[in-house]
């Protein structure tokens, strides 16, 4: 409604100018620099680089670690999504803005607790490790502080779509005849599929380029718990320039290629919408 | 001070919300914009003030031409939809912001503050922020607001659009006496024909980005100068027939249309409201159309009567008195004849 | 409000049914509750209550002590509350830049911006340190320049940024209404130009003249304090921007055109409307920021070099501890990030419940239009 001539309302150019002034000095240019650096390889340079046997354990890791990790918490969000928006209980509240704790704890907090929670001496490792499984300096542990880093995105992209859910298309649901269960498959699900997808590329897209929780548990062997962003800074620390910079336009490339889906999904949740 | 709109034209992409509109508007007048949504009327009225800017066409102010003045120029108060007031200040710091920004002294603020919250009748609630004030109250803050800074022209957008029915009829009322107490030029936009003629002393109808007719409320009532205008203002019966030298065949009946002397027969349309028809229980020598009735509806002041054609089997509604309807005795299936006293014509070819 | 909505629900539905309908039984509830209360307890809460034990284990004296008796460790504290500050002035000055070009104007490109403005947040940390390395570093494009008489673009960048806060100054101050902009102020293409280029010379030549910077020494910018800042701002980049958007969208124009309208200036207007209305929304995006620059791990990592007592904010001074197994010297500082977490968390609840009670709730009310 409030349509908006630019002329009307004051300081278009001057904030146009610097929108677009801090823009490429502080992303803009960086990024190009990173593409230019990575331009300068010939192409067989560039495939050395990224293609080695390691790297390719590197994106392996990355990717099934992230993957893993978002699908747990595609069930967890479900889970805590559910309970926040359809029960009340004692704390819930409190619950509820805990959720957002991994975003703001510092991912090194994150990761120096998780190493210490699940080595064999840690309160949880006492239980664990003797069970046989490794929380720490693990594949199982990069899984496991990329479920925590990870844990808000499900849960925040479907908690308002349920709660926002009419309660007539379950009552009617229920009035046919439909199961609670049945109604949860045909009535429910399919309404917060979008969203579920959404958090879930959310919290891949996260996982992917996580660094400072998994370099503290994952003990960082190349070839068994080495992911991708670890490898560029190992690349870094020999003064491998060119082949750190090529394994990170592998990562940037991917990591656009998400964010394009993540908007496409977007646009597909909102296609019921009018 | 008097405004001119000379051929405005202005498209949203593809939307064409006015389409070579022009609109003089003399001094000290109070005009009415009507029309439906999306009609452009709030387009005009922002681009009078400068919120909004034309493709192409000018503004004038007693004949200056502003449409290059940016809105503080323009020494225009404007009055918001939904009011549009500065919700962390208070009411007087909102009334007093036109003489604010201006750098006027402190006292001469405070002065014109009270001296319009009590043109607006709210003495005692300058302190008040805008949530703590009913929709009526903002409104007239709203108002005051606009007026604090003396405008050359006060504009308000749906002024009453979202009050409820009680308050509308109230402000409306108050509006027009405000008027006439400051006497500044005023335009104001609405949708509902019955506000329009309440309030302005012209009118301007306004449908698909076009002025139809301008008026007073009378003129354009009674003399409606396109279909579009004659729907538009209150309930409408349209008969459909053929037209041929002044005389237009409806069915078995014939009646007299001057104004369409020159036309060789060609389907039209009359327009005849539902208070402008007179029902006889028997032809009476008159031209008339005999018709059924299938529906009374009694209550309220007037009765409200569903008939249907013989001829044709076309239905239409007619307002009766209460003691027509007695004196008649109108029943579901009644045969009755009916006269149309005040028909206008519009030829087929002439409209769309 | 809520009230109204279901009572004038229609009762097409027996109530017994819609009970049950919208109610999972006794013994789900009471399972996914538990399960619920696991997963945070364990993901969350756990953690949290883990890290301040082993901070304490060793007695509150030993915990000062870890924090303040190091001074590398103060070194980090102190290195963090500077480059923290910087990058979250800059980034809110530019979101409320972009917000305010974003959501009030229409003009080709609009959708370019507002992507590449969350570009950021799908670069991963390490690259984004990578890029300034690849730019400011040793073997970097402009890192030899840098490194034989890094100082000499000294004078060019201040007269810089003496140009830019001219011409914003100019912008911001001129007078209002179009009889004061007759002559010299009317005139913005002529004289914004020459304004810029006195105002260069006028910076420059003195500081070429009197050589005010040191000649042929290298300026450090990786492995430096700048480094970390350029670092730190790329990847809270988007926080201010992404906040404000949505927040000046849903406050609408009208606020803003009304103000103009009664005669106010830009400046007037940003001031006394657009700052007010937006303020608990900048709060929010400012907290936000804060929280990601403080904790901010990678990206520093790549550009810092580790340099102890120089270039170690806190979360790398946390690895490093913890590198050298002083786990409760590790914990402390961890401590003092968590409890930085804690107090976000908090105030972002306090200000989510401000946001829409001063934004969306006067908006619906005026909105009501009873027929």
């Amino acid at each position: 409604m409030a349509s908006v001539n630019r002329h009307v309302l004051p300081g278009f150019s001057l904030a146009l100018g610097y929108t677009v002034f801090y823009l490429s000095v502080l992303v803009l240019i960086p990024i190009l620099a990173l593409f230019l650096k990575a331009a300068s390889l010939s192409f067989d340079e560039f495939v050395a680089a990224v293609w080695t046997q390691r790297a390719r354990a590197a994106y392996l890791l990355t990717f099934g670690a992230a993957f893993a990790a978002a699908f747990i918490n595609l069930f967890l969000g479900l889970l805590l999504a559910w309970v926040l928006s359809r029960y009340s209980f004692f704390g819930k509240k409190f619950i509820d803005s805990l959720i957002d704790l991994p975003l703001a704890l510092p991912t090194a907090v994150a990761g120096l607790v998780f190493a210490s929670l699940y080595v064999q001496k840690g309160w949880l490792g006492q239980y664990l490790v003797p069970l046989g499984i490794y929380g720490a300096y693990s594949r199982f542990a990069i899984v496991l502080v990329l479920v925590f880093v990870g844990l808000p995105f499900v849960v925040r992209t479907v908690q308002p779509v349920l709660e926002d859910l009419d309660p007539e298309c379950e009552e009617a649901a229920a009035s046919l005849g439909a199961t609670r269960w049945q109604t949860f498959l045909d009535v429910i699900l399919p309404s917060i599929t979008p969203a579920l997808i959404t958090g879930f590329a959310l919290a891949f897209a996260r996982g992917i380029g996580e660094y400072g929780s998994v370099v503290f548990v994952s003990g960082n062997m190349p070839y068994k718990t080495e992911i991708a962003p670890i490898l560029i800074v190992a690349r870094l620390e020999e003064f491998a320039y060119g082949e750190a910079t090529a394994i990170a336009v592998v990562l940037l490339v991917i990591s656009f290629a998400m964010l394009v889906v993540i908007n496409l999904l977007e646009r597909w949740t909102m296609r019921h919408e009018r | 001070m008097s405004i001119s709109i000379k051929n405005v034209s202005k498209r949203f992409g593809d939307y064409v919300a006015l389409d070579n509109v022009s609109l003089e508007v003399p001094d000290g007048a109070l005009l009415g914009l009507l029309g439906p949504s999306g009609s452009g009327k709030t387009t005009l009225l922002r681009i009078i003030a400068g919120l909004e800017l034309a493709d192409s066409g000018s503004v004038l102010h007693e004949g200056e031409d502003i449409s290059d003045y940016s809105a503080r120029d323009r020494k225009v108060g404007f009055v918001f939809q939904h009011y549009a007031l500065f919700r962390h200040m208070t009411v007087a710091e909102n009334i007093g912001y036109a003489l604010k920004v201006r750098k006027a002294p402190k006292a001469q603020i405070r002065e014109r503050v009270d001296e319009l919250l009590k043109l607006i009748r709210l003495e005692g609630l300058q302190a008040r922020y805008p949530g703590q004030l009913s929709g009526g109250q903002r409104q007239r803050v709203a108002l005051a607001r606009a007026l604090a800074a003396k405008p050359r022209l006060l504009l308000l957008d749906e002024p009453f659009g979202a009050l409820d029915a009680k308050v509308r009829q109230e402000l409306r009322q108050w509006l027009r006496r405000l008027h006439e107490e400051i006497h500044v030029t005023s335009i104001f936009v609405t949708h509902d024909q019955e506000e329009a003629f309440e309030v302005a002393d012209r009118v301007a109808v306004m449908n698909q980005a076009r002025i139809e007719q301008i008026g007073t409320p009378a003129e354009v009532y009674d003399h409606p100068a396109t279909p579009f205008v004659y729907q538009f203002l209150g309930n409408v019966n349209l008969f459909h027939g053929r037209i041929h030298k002044g005389r237009l065949r409806l069915g078995e009946a014939e009646v007299r249309v001057a104004e369409h002397a020159a036309v060789h027969d060609s389907p039209a349309v009359a327009y005849v409201r539902p208070h402008e028809i007179k029902v006889r229980a028997l032809p009476d020598g008159v031209p008339t159309i005999a018709a059924i009735v299938r529906h009374v509806n009694a209550a309220g002041p007037v009765v409200h009567v569903e008939l249907e054609r013989k001829d044709d089997g076309g239905r239409f509604a007619v307002e009766l008195s209460k003691e027509e309807s007695r004196e008649l005795a109108l029943e579901p299936s009644t045969q009755v004849f009916v006269e149309l006293k005040n028909v206008r014509v519009f030829a087929e070819d002439y409209s769309i | 409000m809520s009230v109204d909505v279901v009572a004038e629900r229609p009762r097409t539905v027996p109530q017994a049914v819609a009970r049950r309908a919208q109610e999972d039984p006794l013994w789900l509830r009471v399972t996914l509750i538990v399960a619920a209360l696991a997963v945070i307890g364990i993901l969350v809460i756990v953690p949290v209550a883990n890290v301040f034990v082993e901070a304490l284990r060793e007695g509150l004296g030993t915990y000062f002590a870890n924090l303040f008796g190091d001074p590398d460790t103060r070194h980090a504290v102190l290195l963090t509350l500077t480059v923290v500050p910087i990058a979250l002035v800059a980034n809110t000055v530019f979101g409320i830049a972009a917000a305010w070009t974003i959501a009030r104007f229409r003009f080709p490109g609009r959708t370019l911006l507002t992507a590449l403005i969350d570009l950021p947040f799908s670069v991963s940390p390490v690259v984004a340190g990578l890029m300034f390395v690849l730019i400011f570093g040793l073997q970097g494009y402009l890192g030899p320049f840098l490194r034989r008489d890094g100082y000499a673009v000294m004078p060019y960048l201040i007269a810089l940024v003496a140009v830019v806060v001219a011409v914003v100054s100019f912008l911001l101050l001129r007078p209002v209404g179009r009889k004061a902009r007759q002559g010299l102020w009317g005139r913005t293409w002529i004289v914004l130009p020459l304004l810029a280029v006195t105002v260069f010379a006028v910076v420059l030549l003195p500081q070429l003249y009197l050589e005010v910077w040191p000649r042929n020494e290298s300026l450090k910018i990786i492995f430096a304090t700048p480094g970390l800042v350029l670092a730190t701002a790329f990847v809270t980049f988007p926080f201010v921007a992404r906040e404000l958007i949505p927040t000046m969208e849903a406050l609408g124009a009208d606020e803003e055109l009304a103000a103009v309208s009664l005669g106010a200036s830009g400046w007037q207007m940003f001031r006394d409307v657009t700052i007010p209305n937006i303020k608990w929304g900048l709060a929010y995006g400012i907290i936000l920021c804060n929280a990601r620059a403080m904790g901010e791990f990678g990206a520093v990592y790549v550009v810092s070099g580790h340099i102890a007592g120089q270039t170690d904010t806190m979360p790398l001074r946390i690895e490093k501890l913890f590198q050298e197994y002083n786990l409760p010297g590790a914990f402390a500082v961890a401590s003092v990030l968590t409890l930085l977490a804690l107090v976000t968390l908090v105030a972002k609840i306090q200000l989510e419940r401000r946001v829409p009670s001063t934004a969306k709730l006067f908006r619906e009310e005026t909105h009501e239009r009873p027929q």
